[in-house]
């Protein structure tokens, strides 16, 4: 029987993997934005989860939302990312410190 | 039973995926592998009776975002291996930090309970009856939560417009047709009537 706890559990694994990449690859932009999709690939299916458990349409409805938010954040982050690359020639982004930030 | 197992099946490739994800060398792997996560959590999303969302996470993810990583990575000539050097220094930090993570997400997750009046069903049920995922969906996203539905929308527009504005860049030194130019022009800037001596010729 597969309840609601293990669907959280999955996504509290995927969650994580997701973290773990951003550490794991942190001069890696591309694979940081790639990271920060799993994470909130997790949080949809933490909504979708409870929205199916409680027999509520209301977490479908955000999960789209954030999907949104996801898609729109993807766009920008891979266009700063080529412009970043334009002008240093490379993506490491440990060493972005032109704003002497 | 086979849902169960379909759970299961779900669960472990979409995992597998997410570590292939941010472990793989190269990075078009790491977004194949990403197709491969995101169709995997459509198949948990329908497991889930959302079968609306499955696809639309088929559709953006895979059709409109993955396609988005992968021109980017195939388009910029990026040296990866550089990029991975002493990646390992991170590894202990990351390590102990996912392990905490982990440890309080799997805590709540399995020692939580619903606060009270919360009804948490133990079996899924669809929609009302005489609707199917995608009506009730419908039916509350263009009524109840129209005014987020709407500033969605133009939050992708300003994201299209950002990410233009950033990406455009004007070349310089570059013959281009301009048709404002073309379509000003008149005789009177452009023709002239002017006396040629006889043998001399004219300067234009």
């Amino acid at each position: 029987m597969i309840t609601l706890s293990h669907y959280l559990a999955v996504s509290a694994a995927l969650f994580v993997l997701g973290v773990f990449g951003i550490f794991l690859n942190r001069r890696n932009i591309i694979i940081i934005l790639m990271s920060l999709e799993l994470i909130l690939l997790a949080v949809n299916i933490n909504l979708v989860a409870f929205s199916a458990f409680l027999h509520q349409v209301h977490g479908q409805i955000f999960a789209m939302f954030v999907l949104t938010v996801a898609a729109g954040e993807a766009a920008i982050g891979l266009a700063i990312l080529v412009i970043y690359f334009r002008n240093r020639g490379t993506v490491a982004v440990d060493q972005a410190d032109r704003m002497r930030g | 039973m086979t849902a169960a197992l379909a759970f299961w099946l779900f669960a472990v490739v979409l995992l597998t995926a997410a570590l292939m994800v941010i472990t793989a060398k190269n990075p078009v792997h790491s977004v194949l592998w990403l197709i491969t996560c995101f169709f995997n959590a459509a198949g948990l999303f329908i497991l889930l009776g959302a079968e609306f969302l499955a696809m639309l996470l088929v559709i953006v993810y895979v059709g409109a975002v993955a396609v988005l990583f992968l021109f980017v990575v195939m388009m910029l000539d990026i040296d990866f291996r550089a990029l991975r050097r002493g990646a390992l220094n991170n590894l202990p930090l990351g390590l102990f930090v996912a392990g905490i993570i982990l440890t309080e997400t799997l805590l709540v997750a399995t020692g939580w309970q619903a606060g009270q009046g919360v009804i948490v069903h133990e079996a899924l049920a669809g929609p009302p009856a005489g609707m199917s995922n995608t009506q009730w969906i419908g039916s509350q996203l263009y009524t109840r939560y129209v005014f987020v539905f709407s500033m969605s929308g133009l939050l992708l527009l300003a994201a299209m417009v950002g990410a233009i504005v950033l990406t455009h860049r004007r070349r310089i030194g570059v013959k281009k047709q301009s048709i404002a130019a073309q379509t000003a022009r008149t005789p009177a800037g452009t023709l002239g009537v002017g006396k040629a001596p006889l043998g001399q010729g004219v300067e234009l």
